[in-house]
């Protein structure tokens, strides 16, 4: 997994859903373990994008449940640009 | 369910979060002081606005009231009716839980909903893009979405609605919960109005329209409702609400009775999207229709918490009013604009003079209309100028107009068990 991409997201998981840094690890699921809802997990695909410059189809972002999924399609998407 | 009889309704807590203060105590002593809320504003940079000043709510955290993940995903309007609301309802002792969750509804008003979340969409949506558009500005901004929160942070899951009637829409919001409870609809209604419209696009609007005073030089002196040198509105922001609630459900928990509410007057002048009728006789019907439905006389009224705006139209207009509908009791009462104290906060207005009134009626004390030097040509009524002043409060009105042409009265009443 790319350390440097986990340590950025987890920046922004922190501030989106006020969670506590030492709670986001690569297993953590967005919405069992951060009560994310629909809008939220929206909201924070979108800071990935930004944060990145990447674009994230909707049938990749779908697919993203935990944080280290996250970390994997933003790895991709990165190295594809 | 409804019922044919009618209920008594009475006012059994109060929250307000005001530019004078941001409790119901403080906003209390401030307007018995004559605390002035008007400043240069910060909330942007206002320096090439026609008007650079307003009354700003100062110091208010809303993580007091709400997480600070749920407060990020709420306009400042809807922040401020959860939490006037919380206050509220920890003022009338009121516990809501499943048994009764259904009997308590929200009706709180709006005049514009969340324009600063629109504001700011609008801006990353023309630098980025459509896709970077928040997921959370709908919901954030519908003018509705501070009923809606409200419910959602204190359980009430009775009637719910939202008023949106610009300046009146608070006190629509008071009159038609008043509505619900008296109709027997509802045991409790979280009912009044809030406002967060201290946005750099609200203020040229409104400064397009010449609505609102340039007194930039001299803010502290720039709201004076009645008076000959006024030149315009001023800008406030934030929310007052009150508990309505059933006369025998109050007695029944032993609640706290600040007063009673008892007639609900709204009419429209159906004239022009702005301005009022010169003679002001949609105000008139207005507060004529608030007695009417209370079975008051016009010689049973002691106070009038005016609109008051401080705008060239309105305080004649308004005066003429009182004038028409109570005759010659007009000169033997006491009328005031709180609005020279907090600005005018739109839709939050009547929420927050509501609360005034319910105050005055409590305490047998009327707030000053402050600023009044020289009253303006035909403003010839007792406006309370600059200093509060003990009063027997038996019966009080609120008055609310809007751009739109709506016109509300609401009246209140000093509760005496019968």
């Amino acid at each position: 997994m790319n350390q440097e991409i986990f340590e950025k997201i987890k920046g922004i998981i922190v501030e989106q859903l006020d969670v506590d840094a030492d709670s986001v690890a690569p297993e953590s699921n967005f919405i069992t373990d951060f009560d994310a809802d629909s809008l939220d997990t929206v909201e924070l695909i979108m800071a990935f994008e930004e944060e990145f410059d990447i674009d994230i189809p909707d049938e990749e972002a779908e697919k993203i449940t935990t944080v280290g999924e996250a970390v994997e399609v933003i790895d991709s998407s990165t190295k594809a640009s | 369910m409804a019922n044919s009889s009618l209920h008594r309704v009475v006012i059994t807590g109060l929250g307000a979060i005001t530019p004078i203060g941001n409790t119901l105590e403080e906003y209390w002593e401030g307007l018995m002081a004559g605390r002035n809320g008007i400043d240069l504003i910060t909330a942007f940079d206002a320096s090439e606005h026609a008007c650079r000043i307003g009354g700003e709510v100062k110091g208010f955290d809303p993580y007091e009231f709400i997480s600070k993940k749920e407060a990020k995903r709420m306009d400042r309007f809807s922040q401020f009716a959860v939490a006037a609301s919380k206050q509220a309802i920890a003022d009338a002792g009121l516990e809501i839980n499943d048994s009764n969750a259904p009997d308590i509804g929200v009706m709180i008003g709006t005049g514009v909903g969340g324009l600063k979340v629109l504001e700011d969409q609008q801006t990353i949506y023309l630098d980025k893009g459509p896709s970077r558009c928040s997921p959370f500005m709908i919901p954030m901004m519908i003018g509705n979405m501070a009923a809606g929160l409200t419910a959602i942070h204190t359980g009430a899951q009775g009637p719910n609605s939202c008023t949106v009637t610009a300046c009146a829409a608070g006190s629509n919001a008071v009159g038609e919960g008043f509505r619900l409870v008296q109709r027997g609809y509802a045991k409790v209604m979280i009912s009044g109005g809030t406002e967060a419209a201290i946005t750099p696009l609200s203020y040229a609007g409104f400064a397009s329209a010449r609505a609102l005073s340039r007194r930039n030089d001299d803010p502290k002196h720039a709201c004076r409702p009645f008076d000959k040198d006024r030149d315009g509105f001023v800008m406030g922001e934030g929310a007052g609400i009150l508990i309505l609630e059933e006369l025998d459900h109050a007695i029944a928990r032993g609640a706290k009775i600040y007063g009673e509410i008892v007639g609900y007057g709204m009419t429209c002048d159906a004239y022009h999207m702005t301005a009022p009728t010169p003679e002001g006789t949609g105000a008139t019907r207005a507060i004529e229709l608030a007695l009417k439905d209370a079975g008051l006389a016009p010689n049973e009224v002691n106070y009038v918490n005016a609109h008051g705006t401080s705008t060239p139209a309105n305080d004649i207009t308004e005066t003429k009013a009182i004038k028409r509908a109570l005759g010659d009791q007009a000169y033997k009462i006491l009328v005031s604009s709180t609005k020279s104290m907090t600005g005018h906060l739109l839709g939050g207005s009547g929420g927050i003079e509501a609360v005034a009134t319910a105050m005055a009626i409590a305490n047998d004390r009327v707030p000053p209309t402050i600023n009044l030097e020289t009253p303006q040509e035909g403003c010839d009524l007792d406006y309370v100028p600059n200093e509060s002043r003990a009063h027997k409060v038996e019966v009080a009105l609120s008055n609310s107009f809007g751009f739109g042409g709506h016109n509300v009265t609401l009246a209140f009443k000093k509760y005496r068990p019968e």
